[in-house]
């Protein structure tokens, strides 16, 4: 046991941080880093371009990044924090942590205007709703179609209590319907085959055939037409409009390497981050990239309308209309 | 008249040793059967009990072949030393098993139950539970159970070996008591000799997988021409 | 003795409360308390989902693995059974949304049921989604559990009651009255609470096989609180709760049960007479065996894709293997460890006090728990050498219940056996251990130490709370490949992860893996 204790003592020695005197940490979300996401490129460019080290630390999601700086308090181990989205922006304000980004948003192409001082976008997508084409003829053309059309194709939504997609489908509901969003709930509840706590369950479920759709984003098929070469999945486009995800980074007041966050968040609007973006990330890109997007992306569905609901309104209303949207889909 | 135990060229491999016995019990004798341990003492009681089947020979208890006969039909009760009661079973349906097994008993089981209960002077200790007892109830309510059987052949494997000395003297009288009154065929595996000396009319000495000695009592006991015996009593050549 | 076996008992119970309380501790004075409190209706009704899920949940995998754990114990000699018992390992360590998608693909909307009901022309297999699904789920994850536990219990009793028996004429429907029922019923209330208790801190299977918001369990709301709207006093407050009720209910629970005189270690399952229906026992086994095996399989069909070989070699699998398995062992040999400590105080002390609250670490969420370890570990500046102790250390934590699970009863047993002796021979202390416990308990040590290493090597909710600074383990692995689209490499992972299991699995001891030696 003494060997299997010292392996355990070793593992904690090498998780030490490095101390090298340029080290910049970006704290992001674990598909950000992996091996075949964008992290491991934009690393070798970025190390490139300032002659320092960048760190990546990684979280499950989003959400988790917040927490994670939140029980931190004071004394972050991160310089910036990258992967937080535009709904989790009045709350990541609201906790004090972050300094102004202080760079030019002209380079931002955004389906919105975007004027956060605080907070820079990196990437977007809408969210949408996925369908497996082999398993539905005759998708709903519209939000509403979906809602009306009864328990013909059944979808896999995800919780708005722990999810970011959750949250987003309640919002789209909300800036749709309005006051009648509860009636909204009442009716979409025959199609919803389940209500996962992440969107990772309802992928899964979703690509295992349980169901023929999925609430998702915009850019989900591009994934499948350029990683497995198969147009079997599509998302739909609504003319009531979609919601946006959009996501951004922001350094924090407590950084050690100020400077290098500073250098990372202009890097992050050129080409060299912005070009991972597409096919890494698998969401489209906020700024110029080198080359054109691939020709798959031609394929998406690009929505005419895009339903933007300011931050400050989504946070001041969340709990109200989580517990509207319990009452409807528990009923 | 024919011996209560017939035990004839009798083979058993037990792990790595052979074993082979011969051996003749009359009606109403009391055995000893001493010998080390892993001689083969109780290897020898589970093949009477019919526990163990032999891989040849023959066995005949009262005059009958044993062969084939399931131990709960042969005319044997036994006692072990310890696990013998039935943990959550009180005191009464410990005993009353041994009479049937659906514990519904009529006026004359009801009477053999309190009769044997009070042969073994645990009358009124009918509600408690085996953990209520000391190790010496515990066994009591064994032979009780073994008096309700109504088998003429009492097998017992080292029945007093967790007992101390007086109590364990307490126990052999009980035991040679009822012998006498029963009328019974008493075969006691025992490491010790004493045991023997206190209580029985023969002894068997059984070494390596073989009976290598039976005869009265004095005759073992006292015998000094068997090197194995001597070592194994401990007395100097 | 006694006093010295309290003593190591109170240490074990002051390590343990003071593991679970001083994370409970730091969130609820963080200062991190949110806007609300969560509303008292809502609690209401998710508390009783609460119960009402994991009751039901209980009461069937214990209630379906007794004539399956008593199918086998008649048929020690049944081919494939150890192989079989090694494969009722496996679910335990699966993490719950690998162990979904395989309970999907058999009874799932498109699962193999569907389509055999679609080719015979039937009327489409009932959906599971709802109560039945999050109940199907709880007894898949538990009856080879509660078989496992059962077995090892009724394989327990000594070779002279089974000749007690034979000598006696005892018959099938005695024996199952007098030894085995008995012996069932003084082991029940301690699994009940376990898979009740394992039921209660469910959150995956709740929310994806619930259906809706319905189903929502206190463990999603605490989830909500710690994640969602970030109020660790509130998760913590939740928590407290949670624990609170479980407890309640597992001491009435446990008051029925009579304490008997436990009498495991001692019978080795063999000495049992052959009785009752061979055929009947082959069909609940074969019953057992394919409700166990056919989600396992559905798993190991999906895992048999294209990505499996290249897997296979890739460093960052291999890295997250080892890690998985020196935090597995790490925790499977101080679980080991606290849990006998526990023992020995219960075999001294008031049993089920100890047997209960060996228990709790099932219902403190162990996200709470990290994410106070987490909180505590920055606060003292420590956050960078300690955090591959403290996943071992939490990992520890929730080996114990079931680690304590076996050897409780055990410990109590031999205590009665040997203890008079011991005292005589001035045995104490390690050399006691060495010489009397260690070699007599050999079985339930083994026993214990796997079910241990196999819930460490399943954990997802301390490792997501510390993993991101290298510390990968391989249930992480899959759920970041999960959330990349990559499902494909998830469920040859999850492949991965089986056969890890099976790995350790095969250590398990070999009476309870069924192998009757003479």
């Amino acid at each position: 046991m003494l060997r299997f204790l010292l392996t355990a003592a070793l593992l904690a020695w090498s998780c030490l941080p490095v101390r090298a005197g340029d080290t910049l940490t970006v704290l992001t979300y674990e598909s950000f880093t992996a091996d075949w996401g964008p992290g491991p490129a934009i690393e070798r460019a970025f190390e490139a371009e300032c002659g320092c080290d960048l760190k990546w630390v990684a979280v499950g999601d989003g959400v988790a990044i917040l927490n994670r700086l939140k029980l931190e308090g004071d004394a972050p181990t991160a310089d910036l924090a990258l992967g937080l989205d535009n709904n989790l922006i009045a709350e990541a304000r609201a906790s004090g942590l972050f300094a102004r980004h202080g760079q030019s948003l002209k380079g931002l192409k955004l389906p919105v205007a975007w004027t956060d001082d605080t907070f820079l976008p990196f990437d977007y997508a809408h969210f949408a709703v996925v369908y497996d084409r082999e398993k539905l003829a005759d998708p709903p053309r519209s939000l509403q179609a979906l809602v009306d059309g009864g328990g013909a194709g059944k979808i896999v939504i995800e919780d708005p209590r722990t999810s970011t997609p959750g949250l987003g489908l309640l919002i789209w509901i909300k800036a749709v319907y309005g006051d009648k969003a509860d009636e909204a709930w009442t009716k979409l509840r025959r199609r919803v085959l389940t209500v996962t706590p992440g969107w990772s369950e309802a992928y899964a479920l979703f690509t295992k055939g349980e169901a023929p759709m999925v609430l998702s984003y915009t850019t989900s098929p591009a994934y499948h037409l350029i990683a497995e070469k198969s147009d079997r999945y599509a998302a739909l486009d609504f003319p009531e409009g979609h919601p946006l995800q959009i996501e951004v980074a922001a350094k924090l007041a407590k950084a050690k390497s100020p400077a290098l966050a500073d250098k990372f968040l202009a890097f992050m609007l050129s080409p060299g981050f912005q070009d991972q973006i597409p096919t890494q990330n698998w969401m489209l890109p906020a700024a110029t990239t080198s080359q054109p997007l691939p020709p798959e992306f031609e394929q998406l569905v690009t929505p005419a309308k895009t339903l933007d609901l300011a931050p400050g309104d989504v946070a001041a209303n969340r709990r109200a209309w989580t517990d509207e949207w319990l009452k409807a889909m528990s009923r | 008249m024919t011996p209560a135990i017939q035990i004839k060229d009798v083979r058993f491999r037990y792990e790595d040793m052979d074993m082979r016995f011969d051996l003749e019990v009359a009606a109403g004798r009391f055995l000893a059967v001493i010998g080390p341990s892993g001689a083969g003492k109780s290897t020898l009681l589970n093949l009477i009990a019919g526990f163990e089947v032999p891989l040849g020979g023959e066995i005949a208890l009262m005059g009958r072949p044993a062969a084939g006969v399931s131990p709960s039909e042969r005319p044997v009760t036994i006692v072990f030393q310890e696990h013998n009661l039935f943990p959550h079973l009180d005191v009464w349906a410990n005993v009353a098993l041994g009479r049937a097994t659906h514990l519904k008993l009529d006026a004359a089981g009801e009477e053999a139950v309190r009769k044997a209960l009070a042969r073994v002077g645990l009358l009124g200790f009918e509600r408690r539970r085996p953990k209520e007892l000391s190790g010496g109830e515990r066994q009591r309510v064994a032979l009780a159970r073994c008096l309700v059987r109504e088998r003429p052949i009492l097998l017992l494997d080292e029945p007093f070996a967790a007992l101390g000395p007086a109590l364990r003297r307490d126990m052999l009288e009980l035991l040679t008591a009822l012998w006498r009154e029963q009328k019974l065929t008493v075969v006691l595996v025992s490491h010790d000799p004493d045991d023997a000396r206190r209580a029985a009319t023969d002894v068997a000495f059984v070494h390596a997988g073989r009976i290598l000695r039976h005869g009265s009592v004095h005759q073992v006991l006292d015998a000094t021409d068997l090197p194995e015996l001597t070592e194994y009593l401990g007395r100097p050549l | 003795m006694r006093q010295r076996r309290r003593l190591i008992g109170a240490v074990a119970l002051v390590l343990l409360i003071g593991l679970l309380g001083a994370p409970l501790l730091a969130l609820l004075t963080a200062g991190l308390d949110g806007r609300e409190v969560a509303a008292g209706a809502y609690l209401w009704d998710v508390t009783r989902f609460t119960l009402l899920q994991a009751g039901l949940s209980a009461a069937l995998s214990v209630g379906l693995a007794v004539p399956v754990a008593l199918a086998l114990a008649h048929r020690p000699d049944l081919p494939g059974r150890r192989l079989l018992l090694r494969l009722f390992a496996m679910p335990m360590a699966l993490p719950a949304l690998v162990g979904v998608t395989g309970i999907v693909g058999i009874y799932g909307q498109a699962g193999l049921l569907s389509e055999l009901a679609g080719w015979f022309e039937l009327t489409r297999f009932p959906s599971i989604y709802g109560l039945a699904g999050i109940v199907l789920a709880h007894v898949f994850y538990n009856l080879p559990l509660a078989t496992l536990l059962l077995l090892a219990r009724l394989e327990a009793t000594p070779v002279e009651t089974w000749r007690i028996a034979v000598a006696l004429g005892l018959g099938a429907r005695d024996i199952l009255r007098f030894i085995d029922l008995p012996a069932i019923r003084e082991v029940l209330p301690r699994i009940l609470s376990l898979v009740f208790m394992l039921a209660v801190a469910s959150f995956t299977i709740v929310l994806t096989l619930g259906g809706g918001p319905g189903a929502t369990t206190l463990e999603v709301a605490i989830y909500q609180a710690l994640r969602f709207d970030f109020d660790p006093g509130l998760a913590a407050r939740l928590a407290i709760l949670q624990v609170a009720v479980s407890l309640l209910v597992a001491f009435a629970a446990g008051r029925s049960a009579v304490p008997m005189l436990v009498e495991a270690g001692t019978g080795k399952g063999r000495g049992r007479p052959q009785a009752g229906s061979r055929w009947r026992d082959g069909a609940i086994i074969g019953l057992a065996a394919v409700f166990v095996l056919g989600p396992l399989a559905a798993v190991v069909a999906g895992g048999l894709s294209r990505s499996l070989p290249s897997l296979l070699v890739d460093p960052l699998v291999m890295r997250a293997l080892a890690t998985s398995l020196v935090i597995g062992i790490a925790a499977a040999c101080l679980g080991l460890i606290a849990a006998y400590a526990l023992a020995l105080a219960a075999a001294a002390g008031p049993a089920r006090f100890y047997d209960v609250v060996s228990l709790v670490t099932l219902v403190v969420p162990s996200v709470v728990i990290a994410a106070g370890w987490y909180l505590l570990a920055h606060r003292l500046g420590v956050a960078g050498w300690a955090t591959a102790p403290l996943v071992v250390l939490l990992n520890v934590l929730m080996a114990i219940p079931y680690a304590a699970s076996v050897l409780i009863p055990a410990v109590r047993a031999l205590a009665e056996r040997q203890d008079r002796l011991a005292v005589s021979l001035g045995l104490t202390g390690w050399r006691r251990f060495r010489l009397i416990d260690g070699p007599l308990l050999k079985r339930q040590m083994a026993l214990a130490f796997g079910l241990a290493g196999l819930v460490s090597l399943g954990d997802l909710g301390i490792i997501a709370i510390f993993g991101g600074d290298g510390l990968v383990t391989l249930p992480l692995l899959l759920y970041q490949r999960l959330g990349s689209y990559r499902t494909g490499d998830a469920d040859a992972l999850a492949l991965v992860l089986m056969a890890l299991t099976l790995a350790l699995a095969w250590m398990l001891p070999r009476s309870v893996a069924g192998d009757p030696t003479p």
